[in-house]
């Protein structure tokens, strides 16, 4: 038993994954408040954009752990959501700032149902990689 | 009209009489806390208060801008900007101080004095389409807006013709001559667009503030509280919102408040306000005991067809014993015993027999003629007779489908959007407005009470869209229109389905916001080529006394080229003064408190100054424009007020925030696959509209341009702060004097047009229904909740409607839209209007109810969309198969027989060309060159323009002209107004020998043939024979022959129905404008778009696949 870097790595994104997973959690009440009306789409926006790029870059930062840790299956279970963070933020509207949400078109019931699903497919997705990371760690600190 | 007594609507002084009961409840109340607005105001003031403003000139910036001194160092070079760069201080000097130049010098105090002498006109007396006066005692309108109950004592007939936007008389704003009416203490009741004429003679009595009269046993004082003046209320907070006697309604009406006033943490009060009360909201059985409300508004029960599933379509509503087909205008015919033509196919049918017209089948193919002779009529929606003659008018309020289906799955199998269309705020010639202390609404849904609700008895009604059962408060009870007691059903919030509602203090977040209006004029070389100056400047002098608003009006001018210039108007200088600032990387207001001035005590500056501003930049060299700064600087200075910024632009803005670069290719208009550049190229103005919605900015766009301007970028600050846009192409003060023409008589409608003020508007809908999304000029502030710092009467809305819950044991929905905004006399007002459809539950019956109008509306508003999140193709797409779905769709499951050929519901049956329509219209059409401007201003007006305004701009009417005669003409006002045939658009229906014209929305052509009947050239042309017909001719001549007055009519009764200016162009075969006119031939084959006919066959071809 030894603490190996993929060992490290795996932890890391244990750690990490539970940010996201509040993260998503964040998203999914913030989306809720909108769709019941206790929030002005506009402040809702405004703290929502901060939050998307550090998102993405944790979840790319533990990717690139991954990738160094040659944890090759990790990686490819992974790898579906970077994508879909990169094509997600690629055909995000016109802003000047960061972010992905427009306090203009928020509203919409198709975008608003959209970013709600996201919201709960994220979590979901979250929270079983936090289980496999789990399992990953102790798989790999119990076979090295 | 007499505007007598107008003064007196306004001004804590206006109230000419005692509000008697209120004086009671005072005198039996102790004035407690909440009866004095002063003592405490109820509203908590969210408005950030003015940003700390440096105090005096020492605190700016000294480098970067400079106050002109007055009037003597306008002589010399004084003026100095220093960092003004490519004008040097000689040259601004010539430039910028108006007493330089060889213009009109300001006129010495004193001369003028036009606006100090006379009383504001009001606003709604210069809306008034030329020549419609209405004399009194023509034929009364019956409308739907019309308060019904003959025991009306004021209600006056109003001449007219429904259609014609209303004259005169406007709505909200529009308050009956205030001494004139009778002050009925505090119960009479009327409409606002009563004439001053059949007075109540009983009125004499009640001047004196004792009312007892006739109300003799009022159990409550605040019974008689409630009241129905013909006055508003004088403006200001301590005015005379009638001292409540209700302190514990000071909650409710928040629901609307918060949300008016923006505090960004808009929470519905009455969540907390209902906290115990949740339990009763959901939808009560229906009660045993039931009373039904004498006028028959309890749930009625439908015909027995109606419950059937899957009924063929002999058994539709129709066989109701009242077919409400029949009801209004609607010709409805009798299949067997009318003069239908059906389709030779469909005539030994012994089914059809029965089926109601708007379900009659049309072969497509087959039938040719399928435009009715005149306008297409709205469906009526299958009601039993006494709730639909409550029913909104489908001119406000409409929907795509009158037969709103049972479940999403129904509707979804339908294939036809669901969705309603507004044009709330529309210039309504009756409406009955009630003050009322307490303003009934539904304690857990907010609804205000309307005709479509229940009465279980006296002193309970539920709600129509969430089915609580609330109580009838105690005021309610007394009826002001009949004067009697214990009638609640009778009061006109029960009669009418669209009612204002004068508001009192607790709908508000701050007092009422003056009117402000701020101009930004381009003062760019471009823009003094453009010379329109001279027509804003003028237009304003012109209507400067009928801006609407009251003496606490305010009106302020921004111009920028590379700079931004302001106008310092305060009160005691001789001449305006000129600040200008260059620092455009960070805008500043130099003195906020003397730019936006108080027009009535600072008229003569203002009229100063607008006669110098045209020639003030005559020589300017200088080519930027600084938009984006210039519209901030307007942002800071409104945000304390807020109010409305009219912003005139001639370019490309090339500096500062906001700049933007031209992005069109115009070799690839025609060629290219697909269209860019249909999203804004930066975020700027849509942030910077926020932040204007936030609050209460709206800026309209005026874009007077020869060549691109990123309509697409500019737009955006218009659509998210509730303005609107105006686009005058090729605008030039020579060389298109048609242009001129048409921006003088919408400058005009523009500036003396109603407004509302921070307004918002909210859609409630019955429970089982929700918005999708809303389309049109707003900002969606919540689910329901559109946020529209001001609305005007030309605005349209649309809203796409989902089902989100099944409408199982329901007959009947309802829509409600509220509108609470400030009137510019300083008035908070809620103009409610309330919408009821039947819930079907079979196919035959949707398709039975669908709009066809609507439907083409509502899916233009939506391809705009899907043209900007998608593409132009997809959009293109999704329009062809909206067609092809909803047919295939009606073939399989509703047709009973098959047979061949594209077979429509009769009341489709024009679905096909509207669909063709749009695919050949601006706004969507392909591989004809279209600039990317022209484009998109066309989206813009598909999602803006209220739909009877869009109809002819989606498919241009065509009538022959040459034979005019008054056979079938309408008579308004003692005019003849003739209605020819409609025709189709096709060159077929052309002739040589005739004269034709075409109606196209923004401008109408007038087609003269070559042989075209002399009689018609000399008669009503003027000229002796065809050649002699000018190229660019767009007046006609005003000759005193009978053709001439029946033409002039016939176009001058075109031109009332809208609120814009449409351009005459007589277009002879070789003219110019030629492409234009045969672009609107819509059922013709172009290079580049399908034929009707082949249209039909690419369809039947799809839906056979």
């Amino acid at each position: 038993m030894a603490f190996t870097f993929a060992a490290f790595c795996y932890m890391l994104a244990l750690l990490l994954t539970a940010a996201l997973i509040f993260f998503a959690i964040w998203h999914i009440i913030a989306f809720d408040e909108l769709k019941t009306d206790y929030k002005n789409p506009i402040d809702q926006c405004n703290t929502l954009n901060p939050l998307v790029l550090p998102e993405y870059l944790i979840h790319v930062f533990f990717c690139v752990m991954f990738l160094c840790a040659t944890e090759w299956l990790t990686l490819g279970l992974n790898m579906p959501l970077l994508a879909y963070h990169v094509w997600r933020y690629m055909s995000r509207p016109v802003m000047s700032g960061p972010g992905l949400y427009d306090p203009t078109t928020i509203m919409n019931a198709d975008i608003l149902a959209y970013c709600q699903k996201e919201g709960w497919c994220k979590l979901a997705f979250y929270l079983l990689s936090f289980f496999y990371y789990l399992y990953g760690m102790i798989y790999v600190l119990v076979s090295s | 009209m007499s505007t007598a007594g107008f003064n007196s609507q306004n001004g804590a002084g206006g109230q000419p009489f005692a509000n008697g009961p209120s004086q009671n409840a005072a005198m039996m109340y102790p004035p407690g806390p909440s009866h004095s607005m002063m003592a405490q105001p109820p509203y908590s003031n969210p408005m950030p208060g003015k940003p700390p403003l440096p105090a005096g000139p020492g605190l700016y910036n000294p480098g970067s801008y400079q106050m002109a001194p007055p009037i003597s160092s306008y002589q010399g070079p004084g003026h100095t900007v220093l960092t003004r760069p490519p004008m040097g201080p000689p040259q601004l000097a010539s430039s910028g101080p108006p007493s330089q130049n060889s213009t009109p010098p300001p006129m010495s105090t004193g001369s003028f004095h036009t606006g100090a002498q006379h009383p504001m006109q009001p606003a709604w007396l210069c809306n008034a389409p030329p020549a419609v006066s209405t004399p009194p005692g023509s034929a009364p309108l019956g409308n739907h807006v019309a308060p019904p109950p003959s025991s009306v004592p004021n209600q006056h007939p109003v001449p007219g013709y429904p259609v014609r936007p209303p004259p005169v008389l406007h709505s909200a704003s529009t308050q009956p001559p205030g001494p004139l009416v009778p002050p009925v203490s505090s119960s009479s009741y009327s409409s606002s667009g009563s004439a001053p004429l059949p007075m109540n003679p009983v009125s004499s009595h009640h001047y004196p503030p004792g009312r007892s009269g006739y109300n003799p046993a009022p159990p409550v004082a605040a019974g008689p509280l409630t009241s129905m003046r013909p006055t508003p209320p004088p403006t200001g907070p301590g005015g005379d919102a009638p001292p409540l006697v209700a302190p514990m309604h000071q909650q409710e009406g928040t629901g609307h408040g918060p949300s008016a006033g923006d505090g960004p943490h808009v929470s519905n009060s009455f969540d907390h306000l209902e906290a115990g009360a949740k339990t009763a909201a959901g939808p009560t059985p229906p009660q045993p005991g039931m009373i039904g409300r004498p006028m028959g508004h309890s749930y009625p029960s439908l015909p027995p067809g109606y419950q059937k599933m899957g009924i063929p379509p002999s058994a539709s509503p129709l066989q109701s014993p009242k077919p409400p087909y029949n009801a209004a205008h609607q010709p409805y015919q009798q299949p067997l015993a009318g003069p239908v033509q059906l389709t030779p196919s469909m005539a030994g049918l012994s089914l059809q027999s029965q089926t109601p017209e708007a379900l009659r089948v049309v072969n497509l193919l087959q039938e040719r003629n399928i435009l009715p002779h005149g306008a297409v009529p709205p469906p009526t929606p299958c009601l039993p007779q006494d709730l639909q003659k409550f029913n909104c008018s489908p001119e406000v309020f409409r929907c795509t489908l009158t037969s709103i289906p049972q479940t999403q799955s129904l509707l979804n199998k339908a294939k036809l959007p669901l969705g309603l269309l507004l044009h709330p705020f529309k210039d309504l010639s009756q409406l009955p407005v009630v003050t009322s202390s307490t303003i009934v609404r539904c304690r857990t849904c907010r609804t205000y009470i309307n005709p479509f609700v229940t009465f279980l008895d006296q002193k309970r009604w539920k709600c129509n869209l969430c089915y609580r059962v609330n109580d009838v408060p105690e005021e309610f009870m007394y009826n002001p229109v009949t004067r009697s007691y214990g009638e609640p059903h009778k009061r006109p919030e029960v009669q009418s389905p669209t009612i204002e509602f004068i508001a009192p203090s607790e709908y508000m977040l701050r007092p009422p916001q003056p009117a402000v209006y701020l101009f930004v004029l381009d003062v760019s070389h471009n823009a003094v080529e453009t010379g329109y100056l001279d027509v804003v400047c003028q237009s304003l002098l012109d209507n400067l006394n009928s801006l609407p608003g009251d003496a606490r009006t305010k009106i302020g001018f921004i111009t920028f080229d590379s700079t931004i210039h302001f106008y310092n108007l305060q009160e005691g200088l001789s001449q305006p003064q000129m600040l200008v600032v260059s620092d455009i990387e960070d805008i500043f207001i130099p003195t906020p408190d003397s730019l936006l001035v108080n027009l009535s005590e600072c008229k003569e500056l203002v009229q100063d100054l607008l006669k110098a501003l045209p020639q003030m930049f005559n020589k300017t060299m200088e080519t930027h424009s600084a938009l984006g700064p210039a519209l901030q600087a307007a942002y800071k200075l409104l945000s304390p007020t807020g109010g409305r910024a009219s912003v005139f632009q001639t370019q490309l803005p090339t500096l500062g925030a906001g700049a933007l670069k031209s992005r069109e290719d115009p070799n690839q208009r025609a060629s290219a696959k697909d269209i860019q550049h249909l999203t804004p190229a930066t975020d700027f103005y849509k942030k910077l509209a926020l932040d204007c919605s936030g609050q209460q900015v709206a800026v309209d766009l005026f874009l007077l341009s020869g060549q691109y301007c990123d309509l697409a970028s500019l737009g955006c600050i218009s659509r998210f702060s509730a303005g609107s846009v105006y686009y005058y192409p090729s605008y030039h003060h020579q060389h298109n004097p048609s242009q001129v023409e048409r921006f003088q008589k919408d400058l005009k409608r523009y500036l003396t047009r109603k407004i509302g003020f921070e307004a918002v508007m909210r859609i409630r809908c019955t429970k089982g229904l929700s918005i999708h999304t809303f389309h049109g000029n707003f900002f969606v502030r919540s689910t329901d909740l559109l946020s529209l710092p001001n609305v005007n009467p030309d605005a349209g809305f649309a809203v796409q409607m989902s089902i989100e819950e099944n409408l199982l044991d329901m007959q009947m929905v309802s829509f409600q839209a509220a509108l609470l905004y400030t009137s510019s006399k300083g008035e908070r007002r809620i103009r409610v209007h309330t919408m009821c459809l039947p819930v079907v539950n079979s196919l035959s019956d949707i398709f039975a109810g669908a709009d066809v109008q609507a439907i083409t509306g509502l899916l233009a508003s939506m391809a705009v969309d899907r043209s900007v999140t998608a593409s132009l193709c997809d959009a293109r797409d999704a329009l062809t198969n909206a067609v092809i779905d909803s047919l295939a769709t009606y073939r399989s499951s509703v047709l009973t027989i098959q047979q061949a050929g594209l077979l429509a519901p009769s009341c489709l049956r024009l679905f096909p060309l509207y669909i063709l329509a749009l695919l050949k219209q601006k706004a969507f059409r392909t591989g004809t060159s279209t600039r990317l401007d022209d484009r998109v201003f066309a989206m813009y007006q598909l999602k803006y323009q209220p739909l009877s305004y869009l109809m002819p701009m989606i498919h241009p009417v065509l009538y022959r002209v040459d034979d005019l005669t008054d056979e079938g003409a309408l008579n308004i006002n003692d005019r003849t107004i003739p209605q020819p045939r409609v025709l189709q658009l096709s060159v077929e229906k052309l002739s040589r020998e005739g004269a034709f014209l075409m109606d196209a929305g923004l401008v109408i052509f007038l087609w003269i043939g070559r042989n075209c009947s002399s009689s018609f050239l000399s008669q009503v042309l003027g000229v002796p024979n065809y050649s002699a017909v000018p190229q660019n001719m767009t007046r006609l001549p005003e000759l005193d022959t009978a053709e001439s007055v029946r033409f002039r009519a016939f176009i001058g009764w075109l031109r009332e129905q809208r609120p814009f200016y449409p351009v005459l162009h007589v277009i002879r075969e070789e003219s110019q404008l030629k492409p234009s006119f045969m672009q609107n031939m819509i059922e013709d084959r172009t290079e580049s778009a399908l034929s009707y006919y082949e249209f039909l066959l690419h369809l039947q071809q799809q839906i056979s696949k």
